[in-house]
């Protein structure tokens, strides 16, 4: 116990000093005036104009367009998968469906995969398709990070940027590089990285084992840094070529927190707050805590109806003990926990236990903070949803004590929280309206793999995921049907975008106001009692939308298992 | 501020979708370079270069054969082996294509039982491998097992198990390989991966590398080949 805390201590320390260190490095990327000679070159070969000053609208429609050119990219890429030479294990293309479901998954940061990776794709599908949707999705959010924090910290101007400086320069100067050497690292702890697509041993009791290859590294990096998620092989980060050693699991989880608590940093310098920045990285921290524990404590104490059948789930010198089912031994409970936590927080998706297997109180903490969105979240995009609940919390505050609410010294006004009650209510809509949707369909219960109230958790945690862009799963769910798969996408398009367009609004609008003096009724953003009542405001707006859907799935399912019910 | 405003509404409509459509294009294609060639392939090269065995999957090598991978578990059924954890991955029906069978450790398919806490899939899985394990390592019926030895993981690939289930097969393979239980406890001791750095997850074996220890103090019987 005493060695778990530590692992927990240890890893949430390291976070926070890189949080420092790279979120001065992004406020330097964001507000740097010189542009670099590979960047000069990028902008002369795309035919762009990196002086050019957009308004919210045009940084926001550039940005979906070009996403969208991506994404059907990436599509096309899918589909003729069949057609190219060099795969020696000849894997058939993506059916329509799925290449869409699969395409949109990774350009909306989701990475929701109705695919098992080393069945279904090529080692050129994983780079040109996957690798390369990964790359562009997490520096989609980040750049839109960039915009968004810019247009809150000007003053009086249409101007939040240029899309394609923010883009080109958090590729080129953060996640390449970042991405490149963490690669590195993994490959000397055992992650394959190879154009080689197997290779066949012979097993100590004369079996043929065929080992899947390819360049496995170089995805997991992006994947993690880019908080994306999907895996190469179909039991991503439980895999172990995908996570080989306790050393490549925690380098996972801090590269999942990496950007998104930087962003914390690189807000509090660029809108010349820095303890604003702190005071969202307390909300994030708090939050995350919180749910830790849960888990912890619920995995540790493992399974009450194992226990009497006579399984020892103990923790002892000789063994983690827990509920190890679908959990790996090389990880154990505290591991798993932190990544467990760590990767429905930060919504990456990457999965080294099956969320399916986890208690149900397990279970519960990962669809929770998905629904929530907010406890870190994903690159560039977390912060983004943080801001939309700080938003919130001044706007009801200012309700309760009559004052018209300020945020960052400017008056928050009825048309920006016109464009922050589209963000919160398109991530409810989305979960709630098509697992209802789902639920009404007779055929939904043939995708299940368990009954009673663990079935419809695997149904309301694949529209969470999907909506919050996520991508883990109640695995056992088969979700590639032609519905599953398109509403699915269309639940990922809904959370990535109609969350962070009219964010975008949000910060154009106050881009364009004028800053107002703080007077004694202002009530100040960046303090304790700031974070408490953020934190209050996000757990009771979320709390409150999902609750019902949570009593029918988890919550029930831990009241059965406590009472010995079974399905 | 009002005119400001109202100058910035009128100008946006006209201006937003100017000029768009080469960069858009244009940035698809290059950035899929950069991301989806260009960064996996020089990560290979220099991969390749620096760490030559890891690229290529960690293969353990004996007699000139490829034996295994170090990091992938291996399926052991006969008692003068170690046996990993269970495994839920299915394989190809050789009598049937069409069909899917159990092929526990098929490293081509990586997969797990996905059952949550209360399926009774799950919990009559348990108890019988609980039965199995105490009849395969001469336990008493009402012995206690450790959570490992009886349940799935999560890639069906798990390549370790505790030091806890370790101990309570020792008997077994030293009786099938007619070796003293010191020595093949003391195997164990060799073979137990402690903490990495000393701090992160817990002490584990890797059945692999412990039955390959094994082979080489005692080799196993010819079947074997």
């Amino acid at each position: 116990m005493a060695q778990d805390i530590l692992q927990f201590v240890l890893i949430l320390a390291i976070m926070t000093g890189l949080a420092v260190v790279l979120g001065k490095w992004m406020t330097h990327v964001f507000i740097s005036p010189a542009h670099n000679f590979i960047e000069r070159g990028t902008y002369r070969i795309l035919g762009i104009d990196p002086g050019e000053k957009m308004s919210w609208k045009r940084y926001g429609i550039v940005l979906v367009l070009s996403n969208a050119a991506m994404l059907l990219l990436g599509y096309f890429i899918l589909r003729i998968q069949g057609f190219l030479p060099g795969d020696t294990l000849a894997r058939a293309a993506q059916t329509p469906d799925l290449a869409f479901n699969t395409a949109v998954s990774f350009t909306t940061n989701t990475n929701w995969q109705a695919y098992s990776g080393e069945a279904s794709l090529s080692n050129f599908s994983q780079m040109a398709a996957i690798t390369f949707l990964m790359s562009i999705s997490a520096t989609t959010g980040v750049a839109a990070a960039g915009g968004f924090i810019r247009g809150l910290s000007r003053k009086t101007t249409a101007d939040i940027g240029n899309y394609w400086v923010d883009f080109t320069r958090v590729l080129y100067r953060v996640l390449l590089p970042l991405c490149f050497v963490m690669a590195l690292i993994y490959v000397w702890q055992g992650i394959p990285q190879t154009l080689n697509a197997d290779a066949i041993v012979t097993t100590l009791e004369g079996a043929r084992q065929q080992l899947i290859l390819g360049p496995v590294a170089s995805l997991e990096a992006i994947k993690h840094i880019g908080t994306n998620g999907g895996g190469f092989y179909g039991m991503n980060a439980a895999h172990p070529f995908e996570n080989p050693t306790p050393l490549t699991n925690t380098l996972h989880i801090l590269g999942m927190l990496l950007i998104p608590s930087a962003l914390t940093y690189t807000f509090g310098a660029m809108v010349l707050r820095q303890r604003q920045g702190w005071a969202f990285f307390g909300a994030f921290l708090v939050m995350f805590i919180g749910f830790l524990v849960l888990v912890y404590s619920a995995e540790h104490a493992g399974n009450p109806l194992l226990a009497s059948m006579g399984v020892d789930q103990a923790q002892t010198a000789l063994q983690a003990g827990g509920n190890m089912e679908g959990k790996e031994l090389r990880f154990g409970i505290a591991q798993t926990s932190m990544f467990v936590t760590t990767t429905t927080a930060a919504t990456t998706g990457s999965v080294d236990a099956m969320h399916s297997s986890l208690t149900p109180l397990g279970g519960f903490v990962t669809i929770a903070q998905m629904m929530l969105n907010n406890v870190f979240g994903g690159d560039g995009v977390g912060l983004i949803n943080l801001v939309t609940y700080a938003i919130l919390t001044v706007f009801l505050v200012g309700m309760m004590i009559g004052r018209t609410p300020e945020f960052l010294g400017k008056k928050v006004e009825a048309r920006e929280m016109k464009y922050v009650m589209i963000a919160v209510i398109a991530h409810p809509l989305s979960i709630l309206g098509f697992t209802a949707l789902a639920c009404l369909l007779p055929a939904t219960v043939n995708s299940l793999a368990n009954m009673g109230p663990h079935g419809f958790s695997e149904v309301l945690y694949a529209y969470t995921s999907g909506t919050a862009n996520n991508g883990s799963a109640f695995a056992g769910f088969n979700a590639n049907t032609p519905f599953f798969n398109t509403t699915i996408g269309f639940a990922m398009l809904v959370g990535r975008y109609f969350t962070l367009l009219p964010m975008l609004a949000v910060a154009g609008v106050m881009a364009t106001k004028k800053t107002v003096p703080e007077g004694p009724g202002t009530l100040s953003t960046a303090t304790p009692l700031f974070t408490g009542l953020l934190v209050f405001i996000a757990l009771v707006v979320g709390g409150l939308t999902f609750l019902p859907a949570l009593a029918l799935g988890p919550i029930v399912e831990q009241l059965l298992m406590l009472s010995g019910t079974t399905f | 501020m009002r005119n400001e405003q109202t100058i910035i509404h009128t100008a946006a409509p006209q201006k937003a979708f100017k000029g768009v459509a080469r960069p858009v294009l244009a940035s698809a294609v290059f950035f899929m370079l950069v991301t989806g060639i260009g960064y996996p392939l020089a990560t290979t090269g220099v991969a390749s270069l620096l760490f030559p065995d890891q690229a290529k999957g960690t293969l353990i090598v004996k007699d000139g054969k490829a034996v295994g991978s170090h990091h992938i578990g291996q399926y052991f059924s006969r008692p003068e082996y170690f046996h990993g954890r269970p495994s839920v991955t299915p394989g190809t029906d050789p009598n049937d294509p069409s069909k899917t069978v159990d092929q526990p450790y098929n490293a081509a398919l990586s997969a797990a039982s996905n059952q949550g806490a209360i399926s009774k899939k799950l919990l009559d899985a348990v108890a019988q491998r609980a039965k199995a394990y105490r009849d395969e390592n001469g336990l008493a019926a009402d012995a206690s097992v450790p959570v490992d030895a009886v349940t799935a993981s999560a890639s069906g690939l798990d390549p370790d198990i505790s030091v806890a289930n370790a101990r309570l097969q020792a008997a077994r393979v030293a009786g099938a390989r007619g070796l003293t239980a010191e020595k093949v406890m003391q195997l164990l001791d060799q073979n137990t991966t402690g903490r990495q750095f000393g701090v992160l997850s817990d002490p584990r074996i890797n059945v692999l590398e412990l039955n390959l220890a094994l082979d080489a103090a005692v080799p196993a019987r010819p079947a074997a080949q």
